[in-house]
Order: C-alpha cells, then sequence, then structure tokens
C-alpha cells in the first residue's frame, strides 16, 4: 500500500537499526512526545532493533490519557442531561471519570453517540433541533482546528444547540513542564509530526537552545521512527542540540497558516489541567469571545462538579517518563486494558496499554470461546 | 509544572468490574468471554459446554451430530455484500462446520419491532431461503414475537442448527500438535468494514463487500481431499486475534504467526489506517482459520484456491513447541511481539 508499506519496509529497518548502533556511545534516553508514536514503537517492536544504551521513554501525548478527570465527570453529567446527545470520538468512551465512564452512562440510557468528525456533530445538531448536540473536543493541536472549524460554522450558521466540551492540550508547554522538572531524564526528543504538521516546529526552537536538548520532529511509521532515532542519537553523539525535521513529508518549518489562524480566531491560551500532571500554564485552548457561546461548560452549568481521584495508579509518573509502565505494581495484575486504574491503560496510544498488548511477559488469562 | 506533587499524582480508583453490561461485553474480547465464564458456563457447566467448540459434539446410536445457535443483531439490517437474514444462515451454518459437520436443518426465531414494514422482513426471509439452499440446508422450525415500537432494532433472528459428522477426525482445540500450520481460508476484515463504513456514513473510494458467505462447502472439501485437520474456528466478532488466542487457550499450545504473510486487502487496511482499527481484529462472516498437519498446507491450500474465486487462502504461521498458551506474531519489520485478545469491541482512535 503506498505511503505506508515503503515505511515499513524490513530490510529498510535493519539498515537503519545498524546504523543507529554503529554511531551510538550513549547512554541516551529519548523521549517520543506523542502516544501514535508510543503505540507504533511497541506495536512493530522498534525499541528491540535499539541498541541497550538508548532507552526509549514515553511521554505524554496520549490526548485520551491527558483528558482531566473532572471532563469526563463532566461529560457523563452533560450526557445524562434530557435532550442531550454527547458526541465524542471512540476511544474516550472508556476513560474512567470518579465513578462512571461513558460507555455505562450510555449503557444506563444516555445519549452517547460516536462520531468520526466534529462536523458529524455539528450536522447531527442541525438535523435534531429538539436536542442539545455536544462534541468533546479533546486532543493536541492536530484536532483543534477541525473543532476550531466545526465552532466557526456554528457561529456562522447561528446553530444555537451545538456545543463543545473543550479539553484542548498544546504539547510546548508539557514538554518544557518535562525538561524543567528536577526529576527529568530525557535527553532528547521525537516531536510529534502530526502537531508540527498544524504548528510547524518554531516553537521548538526555544526549548533545544535553552535546554541544550536535540528535538527532532518525527513520523509514525516504523522506518520513521526509527529515522528519527538516528538523528536524535547523531545530534547527541556529535554535542548539537537542534530541531531537525524527520518528517519533511508533512511538516514545514511554519507548519499549516490557514489552521493556525483558524485556532487563533475560535481559541485563547489557557492554563489546563493534565490527567495525572496538574495544572501547566499556558497548556491549554480555550473558547474566546464571541464563540464561547459554544462552551458546554457554560451551557450546561456543571461547574460544580468535583473529581474523585485515588492514591493507585502511577500514571503521572508514566506520562512524564520518570517510570516505566512495568514499574507499576499494578501493571498487569489489577490494572489491565479491560480493568483500567489510570488513562495510559486505557486508551490505545497509552504507554500502560501500549505495553500491556504488546510487550507483557505473560499473556491474559483466557477463557474459552463463544459460537 | 504547577499543581500536584509527583508522589501524589493518581488516578481515579477503579470502576467496579461487570456491574452492567455495556456494549463492550458484546465484541468478542476479554470482556465477553470473561461474561460467557462468570454468567453462563459457571450455571450451565456440563462435558459438552466444557468443549470449548463453536459447536457441541455428541453421538446418538453411534452417529456423531453437531448442535449450535447464534443470535444476529446488525445495523444496517442491509449492507454490500449481504443483509440479516443471510447472515443468520452462514453464522449457524459455519458454527457447524467448523466442527467438521455437514449442516442439516436450521430453526429460526423471529424478534420482530412493531412498526417494521412487513416487505423488510419478507426479504429478509427469503435471502434467509437462498442462503439455505445455497447451504444445502433446510429451515425446518421457527417462532416469531413482536415488540413494542422502539424495544428492538428492527428485527433480531436467532438460529440454531444441527449437522452430522460423518468422518473419524477430532476437530478441536485439544487436536492441535507442535509445528502444525495455521491457514486463513482468505483476505480479513471487509465484513466489519463494509458494515462499519454503511453505518457510520463513511465514503472510502473503493466499495468494500461483506465477506459473508457458508463455509461448509470448503471445509467438506478439504475432510474429502483427506487433509489432517486439526482444528477450525470461523473468524466473526474479534477477527483473527480473538480466534486464535482462542484456540492458544483452549489448547495449551503456543500459536506464532507472521503479519507479512496474513492476506488483508488494501481497501480494508486503508480504511483500518484511517479509523485506528486493526485490521486482524475486525469481524469477518465468511472466513476461518485452519490448523492442520503441516506436510497437508499446500494440498489444504490448494483444495480452498479451487474452491471460491474471491479468497486468497495463505499459511500465516505455526503451532510451537513451546509455552506458556500465547498467540505471537512477526511484525513487518522483523521483530516479535505478543498478539493478545482484544478487550472488547475496538473503537476508532482520536487521532
Amino acid at each position: 500500500m503506498k505511503y505506508i508499506d515503503e515505511y515499513r519496509d524490513a530490510s529498510n529497518a535493519r539498515r537503519i537499526a545498524d546504523e543507529i548502533r554503529r554511531v551510538t556511545t550513549g547512554p541516551h534516553a529519548i523521549m517520543e512526545v506523542c502516544g501514535g508514536q508510543t503505540h507504533a514503537i511497541v506495536k512493530f517492536g522498534i525499541d528491540e532493533l535499539l541498541p541497550p544504551a538508548i532507552e526509549l521513554i514515553h511521554g505524554p501525548g496520549c490526548p485520551v490519557c491527558v483528558t482531566p478527570v473532572e471532563l469526563i465527570d463532566k461529560a457523563i453529567a452533560i450526557a445524562r442531561q434530557p435532550d442531550a446527545v454527547f458526541c465524542s470520538f471512540g476511544d474516550m468512551l472508556r476513560v474512567p471519570g470518579s465513578r462512571d465512564d461513558l460507555f455505562r452512562a450510555k449503557a444506563s440510557g444516555a445519549d452517547v453517540r460516536i462520531v468520526y468528525s466534529p462536523l458529524d456533530a455539528l450536522n447531527l445538531a442541525k438535523n435534531n433541533p429538539g436536542k442539545q448536540v455536544v462534541f468533546f473536543a479533546v486532543g493536541f493541536e492536530t484536532t483543534a482546528p477541525a473543532n476550531a472549524l466545526a465552532v466557526f460554522q456554528a457561529h456562522q450558521s447561528n446553530i444555537e444547540n451545538f456545543s463543545i466540551l473543550c479539553s484542548h492540550v498544546l504539547v510546548p508547554p508539557a514538554m518544557e513542564a518535562i525538561l524543567s522538572s528536577p526529576d527529568c531524564r530525557v535527553n532528547g526528543f521525537l516531536a510529534a509530526g502530526h502537531v508540527c504538521t498544524i504548528m510547524g516546529y518554531t516553537e521548538y526552537e526555544p526549548l533545544a537552545k535553552k535546554y541544550n536538548v536535540p528535538i527532532v520532529v518525527t513520523g509514525f511509521e516504523p522506518l520513521d521512527i526509527l529515522h528519527g532515532v538516528l538523528l536524535c542519537v547523531r545530534q547527541l553523539e556529535e554535542g548539537r542540540a537542534e530541531v531537525e525535521n524527520q518528517y519533511a513529508r508533512s511538516v514545514s518549518r511554519e507548519g499549516n497558516r490557514h489552521a493556525q489562524r483558524l485556532i487563533e480566531t475560535v481559541y485563547q491560551i489557557a492554563p489546563r489541567g493534565w490527567r495525572g500532571i496538574g495544572t501547566i500554564a499556558r497548556s491549554g485552548l480555550a473558547l474566546r469571545p464571541p464563540f464561547d457561546r459554544y462552551d458546554a461548560e457554560r451551557r450546561f452549568d456543571v461547574s460544580e462538579i468535583v473529581a474523585h481521584e485515588s492514591e493507585d495508579c502511577i500514571s503521572g509518573l508514566v506520562l512524564r517518563g520518570v517510570k516505566k509502565p512495568r514499574e507499576c505494581p499494578a501493571f498487569g495484575t489489577r490494572c489491565t486494558p479491560d480493568h483500567p486504574l489510570g488513562a495510559p491503560m486505557v486508551s490505545g496510544e497509552g504507554a500502560c496499554a501500549a505495553y500491556y498488548r504488546y510487550k507483557q511477559s505473560e499473556p491474559a488469562v483466557l477463557a474459552g470461546p463463544c459460537a | 509544572m504547577n499543581g500536584q506533587t509527583p508522589e501524589s499524582l493518581s488516578c481515579p480508583l477503579p470502576l467496579p468490574q461487570d456491574e452492567q453490561i455495556t456494549m463492550i461485553h458484546g465484541g468478542g474480547g476479554t470482556a465477553m468471554h470473561r461474561l460467557i465464564e462468570r454468567v453462563f458456563k459457571s450455571q450451565f457447566d456440563n462435558d459438552l459446554l466444557r468443549q470449548d467448540h463453536d459447536a457441541a459434539v455428541f453421538a446418538v446410536d453411534g452417529t456423531r451430530f453437531a448442535f449450535t445457535t447464534d443470535s444476529f443483531v446488525i445495523q444496517p439490517l442491509v449492507f454490500p455484500g449481504g443483509d440479516i437474514g443471510s447472515l443468520a444462515v452462514y453464522g449457524t451454518v459455519n458454527d457447524l462446520a467448523m466442527a467438521g459437520a455437514r449442516p442439516l436443518y436450521l430453526s429460526a426465531g423471529f424478534i420482530v419491532e412493531a412498526g417494521l414494514p412487513t416487505q423488510v422482513l419478507s426479504d429478509i426471509v427469503a435471502s434467509m431461503q437462498r442462503a439455505a439452499e445455497a447451504s444445502n440446508i433446510q429451515i425446518v422450525t421457527g417462532d416469531t414475537k413482536v415488540v413494542e415500537h422502539g424495544h428492538g432494532d428492527g428485527v433480531f433472528i436467532n438460529t440454531a442448527g444441527i449437522g452430522v459428522i460423518e468422518h473419524g477426525r477430532v476437530i478441536a482445540p485439544r487436536s492441535i500438535q507442535p509445528g502444525d500450520a495455521v491457514l486463513v481460508s482468505g483476505d480479513l476484515g471487509r465484513h466489519g468494514i463494509a458494515v462499519m463504513a454503511v453505518r457510520e456514513g463513511l465514503e472510502f473510494e473503493t466499495t468494500l463487500t461483506s465477506d459473508c458467505a457458508p463455509l461448509a462447502a470448503p471445509v467438506l472439501a478439504l475432510l474429502r481431499e483427506n487433509v489432517a485437520i486439526r482444528c477450525l474456528r470461523d473468524l466473526t466478532r474479534g477477527g483473527l486475534t480473538s480466534a486464535v488466542n482462542e484456540i492458544a487457550a483452549a489448547s495449551g499450545r503456543a500459536v506464532h504467526l507472521r503479519e507479512s504473510a496474513i492476506p488483508v486487502r488494501d481497501d480494508v487496511r486503508g480504511a483500518c489506517e484511517l479509523l485506528g482499527l486493526d485490521p486482524l481484529a475486525v469481524a469477518n462472516e465468511g472466513r476461518f482459520v485452519a490448523i492442520v498437519d503441516h506436510s497437508d498446507a499446500d494440498r489444504a491450500l490448494d483444495t480452498l484456491r479451487g474452491h471460491a474465486v474471491d479468497t486468497t487462502p495463505a499459511v500465516i504461521g505455526e503451532v510451537l513447541d513451546s509455552s506458556p498458551a500465547r498467540v505471537t506474531i512477526e511484525s513487518r519489520i522483523g521483530s516479535v511481539r505478543i498478539l493478545d485478545m482484544p478487550s472488547g469491541e475496538q473503537l476508532p482512535r482520536i487521532c
């Protein structure tokens, strides 16, 4: 399949892995920022091809994982309102809130629907004027433009029964939070290619300089990731700390100006809570006037909801790269994809789920078949 | 970073498990298996149920029979390449075939929602009759109930079937041996993607049709050719991943697959890439996995190729002489990982 198979070629993968081994003296700890990259690394066994001197650390870039529990609780409360239709991407439905998840809310009668685009939710609002249609606007800079477009179109068309529950987060502030943390072990980054497709990579240049850390904008296919690692290792071995673009087939330095303008028109920078990490200043997007009339938190008065969190899960440490999933005492026993304690075990892109799926040492206990 | 200290970073308490049924319990993954174990098998426990097979196999006066049942709830009722009626016939016929049986008779139970146009029901029943003729079986008994409008999804169909086993092989997970070859009868994932495309209004560049088809004829052909079949399983919900994990768990054997050998059409792969789904865990309705003696693998492929024009059978792996009983897969770039049982319904990813 064109544009896929050439980036999954076994002989080329071996060739790049050999070159990585040749140039590495190490040790180097490289963080892949994006959950999609984490998923690819464990799914394709990319880390097995790397020399022991290179440690891949999984970053906070899973939008499902970092959505704060308060917003899950608010989503469930909104979904249970009469005449509300709550729309979400599929993988948000299993993320546990304080007491429930959206799947269970749906099972007990809430109108929760899986959509593939925020514009699907907007169309649902147009076609159901008697309902209040809410879209769960989750994600990094990657999903922000499409969600902004839905709000913009609602505003232009004066559609009053549509709103979004806004949970957008921004990557550079999270990287800076990791780099400025006293327990930071990261000395190189693979930046998230899809995010940079939208935003370009100029905002990473001050980070690379300030913290003396190489940052390689990297794609999501196995060869992309291996190549990103190679570029990062070369910089580390040569003592350089620059921003390099491995994903040039998709990313330009300036990014997608049109998408950026859309984001700037509809959103403003805001502090944002990250699940398992806490609040990071200027790390999120919130609707700006006049678009804030499409803010579901205002429309449904869910500001009083207080989330309940336990002390059972070390997801914050995993999301910041301080701990590996298998270092959690609950990993694979009390915490599994079927029975997640924390968000990184829920999402397919979460580091814990990726480790559980592809790298656990023992298989899951299986029951018999069904006809 | 503001806010909490690392020591206080935490996630919510676990949710009580299986307190109520959710859609995940119908997805063919671990949640469904857990439900079957805890709710059904613990109560219905008996020797036949413990066979862990697609159909119960028993003997009457020296003749072996296979008996099975399945229920069909699908939206839309009609999809590219099939409909709920043909699915209800093929699903049960295929479960009988997976026990190595020649299907004989089917029952059909209908739960119809008030308001369903009679013509829709009539078309579904006509489709069932055509599927029955194609499968060389008869639908000999049935039942109809009507529920109030809003209490159904148009129509639900239950079918049960009985078939006769006319050979001496024990086709079951416990029969598989180290070194056996693992085959699939054709390309994977078409049914799940075709249904999802219609249900969700997704438009792909090519028009995918379901793989929905009867499987008794190719299985009986393998038996006629005296292929040493150890185990068969049709690939329905949970796809290849679920089926092979079930076989590994029931047999106590490790199974190793090669991703590059598994046939998946480009349009299915493309749709899965777009949606963040794994084609190996997507539902099929006309495909099966066969574990056969390795010396018979080529003959099995030839037989399957001669039997249908739109399938691409392939040897995709082998049974290992090792423990534990798990499934591993060699990725396209040459590394090995565990192919775990899916949790439940696959969900399209955010990005």
